[in-house]
């Protein structure tokens, strides 16, 4: 028969072009905010408050997306927000995935015991709401960074565990597991030569989506005033503040609204689009 | 004597029925087998669908562990070894599985996954790949492509060169050309006689279709609901078969010829 | 009476290759008409074609599926589907995924009665219980009430041809119907599909990759090679003499048991490369 299966080789997507395309600039944002942003996001100045974006009548020169009541500039306190929400990200989404991910691939490939106490773990502490979760962990370690972080894992961490255990669970039916045990591989060689690369899009899809997550969260705990210290701009802080005046000033919380959304969206497309090109089996 | 099988009893717990609380009910599968595979030996295992087949060469390759009775390879007792003790041995005895797609690793290029079971008995890798590819009649340039870039009948052969590779005295062949179209099912069946032949094999075959046996196998063992009901020399299974299971299970192949009388 | 005629149909791959050539065949009234072929060679296409069940990156780009004297390409989408449904039925190939997990027998034989057709629910409901007995189901009452997982793969597949029956369709096509079971199950099973098809005077297509079967069950075949029907013959007169060099090559590969030496030849490249080429010529014509 002849051959369809020809090498095909996919071209990077629209979506992995705009979601990778969003974050780097982000990244680079956050890195060179001293540099790029116009003004001290913290100083304040009364006589320049509430300057509309500069498309409106009654701009300052410099003021690019306005300022909030205080006076003080919404762009440079996005850039700055930046920082906080992808330290957030990068931190609280690779210590989420490495616990979740490797106490789910250990329950699914191993199963007997060491899955029952794993999944009976997982089940018990998923029956917490997890906001309030959040919110009394952080009330008793005191709000901070390494607070929100600590909050993000310890609520979230049980999504890759149930996700990757049933992936590894039916990895682990497949005959390449037993054809590597006919080979004489051990278990946890196994685990790690066989099973892992085959989760691995997933873990990568998971881990993306956990970081978008994880910059919600530390959005929301802002909002609700349990994030970093009130005089280090967050976008979660921002729209809370931007709230209270959204009648005289709609920018200052429509701007961080946005980044905010666009970021998450990334992220969550970043992981599919990433999922979909590393995968060598074409279905 | 490659394999000694005697009184062979196997039984699985039955998740689907498994109660709230407490075990599982098990199924007894194997239901006292007693065979022999002597060396040089090819032993046809021949079965329909719960018969027991399968479960009976994952039995003899250790992959499942006998709930009684004694499987003898080569004079060592392997009925319960542990696999630390089993991991040595490993490298005599091994399998060709039913579905090449899901026994080759799709995230492994074809050179990987021959090379990995001879990596893992200390075995230098580069010219034994090749030679497993030549064996098998693949290309050399085949060791750099994924399983999802073969035809079915190709990777068949690579799962044919990654057991041949480590040079075993037995191969347990599960129903491996049962997935695969009639022209490759015919040359996967001839290059594994040439192997046989050329390497001095010991060959379990297990299939549901005696149509593919005959040519292959010196001896058959025909199972039914995990018991041998016929145990006999290809030639008079074909010719006279006893059983009546053996029986019927030969006048149900539909033969490709209009005159077979087929009742 | 031609109750299913394909004239020169062509099937593409959207933006890539062809995946039937020019595919031309006819099954008459109470007639069994095997499609054979290797995988890819595109016979379950033919059925699904039929059935306007292709896959959403297929085309029909040529030709014509006349069902029962109407031509299906020209009538408009819901009145298409409409007629299909009224005129034509599947037995599918894997019993087990067939049927819904989670629906009791009764309804899904009588769902396609009662919603499609109109028919009342008693009456669909006696039909349905005749039908299995038909399809010599023990009980039928009580299969009626049961769940697909409490029956065997064999029962399940007597029940998907009873189902397949139910309106009286004027075609049925049958896809691989009997590769997933074992062999004493499968004569049983295409015995059944004979004596029903028989009976109700159905125009049968009948889809399998195995020449042993086409014996026992078909009129007439059609031999496919990359989408292209390379040979279309009586039974009897394949069996003895086979015309194209692809068909005796298939044949020669088909294992049988009765041959102490058991011939199995694979097909020999030789052959391949000259239906190759013939497609290859083909295409050029097809494009010229």
């Amino acid at each position: 028969m002849r051959d369809a299966r020809a090498e095909v080789r996919r071209p990077i997507g629209l979506r992995l072009w705009l979601s990778g395309g969003w974050l780097s600039l982000l990244a680079l944002a956050a890195i060179f905010a001293p540099l790029i942003a116009p003004h001290d996001p913290l100083a304040q100045d009364l006589f320049l408050g509430r300057l509309p974006p500069f498309w409106e009548d009654g701009t300052e020169p410099g003021y690019v997306l306005g300022t909030d009541s205080l006076g003080r500039d919404v762009l440079s306190r996005i850039l700055y927000g930046a920082r906080l929400a992808l330290i957030v990200a990068l931190v609280a989404g690779t210590l989420t995935c490495l616990i979740g991910a490797t106490l789910g691939l250990v329950a699914g490939y191993y199963r007997g015991w060491c899955d029952r106490i794993i999944s009976r773990f997982v089940d018990i502490w998923m029956a917490f709401p997890p906001v309030l979760f959040a919110i009394l962990l952080i009330a008793v370690l005191g709000p901070g960074l390494i607070s929100i972080i600590i909050a993000i894992v310890v609520i979230d961490w049980t999504r890759f565990a149930r996700v990757i255990r049933a992936e590894a669970m039916s990895q682990g039916a497949m005959d390449y597991v037993a054809s590597a045990q006919v080979a004489g591989r051990t278990q946890f060689g196994t685990m790690l030569t066989e099973i892992l690369p085959n989760v691995l899009p997933t873990i990568v899809a998971l881990l993306t989506l956990e970081m978008g997550i994880a910059v919600i969260v530390e959005a929301i705990l802002s909002f609700v005033n349990l994030s970093i210290s009130t005089d280090s701009p967050t976008w979660g802080g921002m729209i809370a503040e931007g709230r209270t005046s959204v009648h005289q000033a709609w920018w200052v919380l429509v701007f961080p609204l946005i980044t905010l959304f666009l970021t998450v969206l990334s992220f969550s497309q970043l992981g599919e689009g990433l999922k979909d090109r590393f995968d060598p089996v074409l279905r | 004597m490659m394999y000694q099988v005697t009184d062979l009893h196997l039984s699985l717990p039955d998740m689907t029925r498994k109660p709230l609380v407490g075990a599982a009910p098990r199924i007894h599968i194997l239901k006292g087998l007693t065979f022999d595979v002597p060396k040089g030996a090819v032993l046809g295992i021949v079965g329909g669908s719960g018969s027991g087949k399968s479960t009976l060469g994952r039995a003899m390759l250790r992959l499942l562990e006998p709930t009684s009775g004694q499987i003898v390879f080569d004079g060592t007792d392997v009925s319960h070894l542990i696999e630390d003790q089993l991991r040595p041995m490993r490298r005599r005895f091994q399998m060709i599985f039913q579905d090449p797609m899901s026994s080759l690793n799709p995230r492994r290029r074809v050179g990987g996954i021959i090379a990995g079971p001879l990596r893992l008995h200390g075995m230098e890798t580069a010219g034994k790949v090749d030679d497993a590819l030549e064996m098998v009649g693949l290309p050399r340039s085949f060791a750099s492509r994924y399983p999802h870039e073969l035809s079915g009948g190709q990777r068949q052969r690579v799962g044919i060169a990654r057991a041949i590779a480590l040079r075993p005295d037995f191969i347990l062949a599960d129903e491996i050309v049962s997935g695969l179209d009639v022209s490759s099912q015919a040359q996967v069946l001839n290059l594994l006689e040439d192997l046989v032949r050329e390497l001095g094999l010991t060959l379990a075959f297990i299939s549901h279709d005696l149509s593919v046996i005959r040519r292959l196998c010196s001896r058959i063992i025909v199972l039914d609901q995990g018991k041998i009901v016929e145990e006999a020399p290809t030639e008079a299974l074909f010719e006279a078969p006893k059983a009546s299971y053996t029986r019927a299970l030969l006048q149900a192949i539909p033969l490709p010829d209009p005159y077979q009388v087929w009742d | 009476m031609s109750y299913l005629q394909i004239k020169n149909l062509d099937v593409r791959l959207k933006g890539g290759g062809p995946i039937l050539r020019r595919v031309s065949l006819d099954v008459t009234a109470g007639q069994v008409h095997g499609l054979v072929g290797e995988s890819g060679a595109g016979k379950s296409m033919i059925g699904k074609a039929v059935l306007g069940t292709l896959p959403r990156a297929l085309e029909i780009t040529g030709g014509a599926i006349m069902l029962d004297g109407t031509d299906i390409g020209t009538l408009p989408p819901a009145e298409r589907r409409k007629r299909i449904g009224a005129t034509a039925a599947l037995i599918p190939q894997d019993p087990l995924t067939a049927l819904n997990p989670s629906k009791r027998i009764g309804p899904q034989i009588t769902r396609r009665l009662v919603d499609i057709l109109g028919w009342r629910r008693a009456d669909a409901q006696a039909r349905a219980l005749e039908l299995l007995d038909e399809v010599h189901i023990p009980d039928p009452t009580r299969v009626m009430r049961s769940y697909p997982h409490e029956l065997s793969g064999g029962m399940r597949q007597r029940i998907l041809i009873a189902s397949a029956f139910a309106a009286e369709p004027k075609l049925i096509i049958a896809d691989e119907p009997t590769t997933a079971l074992d062999v004493t199950v499968q004569k049983q099973i295409l015995r059944l599909i004979a004596e029903m098809q028989k009976r109700h005077g159905t125009a049968l297509l009948f889809v399998t990759h195995d020449l042993g079967v086409v014996s026992k069950v078909c009129d007439s075949l059609s031999v496919l090679y990359a989408g292209k029907v390379v040979e279309d013959a009586r039974m009897q007169r394949f069996f003895m003499s086979p015309i194209h060099a692809y068909s005796r090559a298939l044949l020669a590969a088909t294992p049988t048991y009765t041959d102490p030496k058991g011939s199995l030849m694979p097909v020999p490249d030789t052959v391949i490369d000259a239906v190759e080429l013939e497609i290859a010529q083909h295409d050029v014509r097809a494009q010229a």
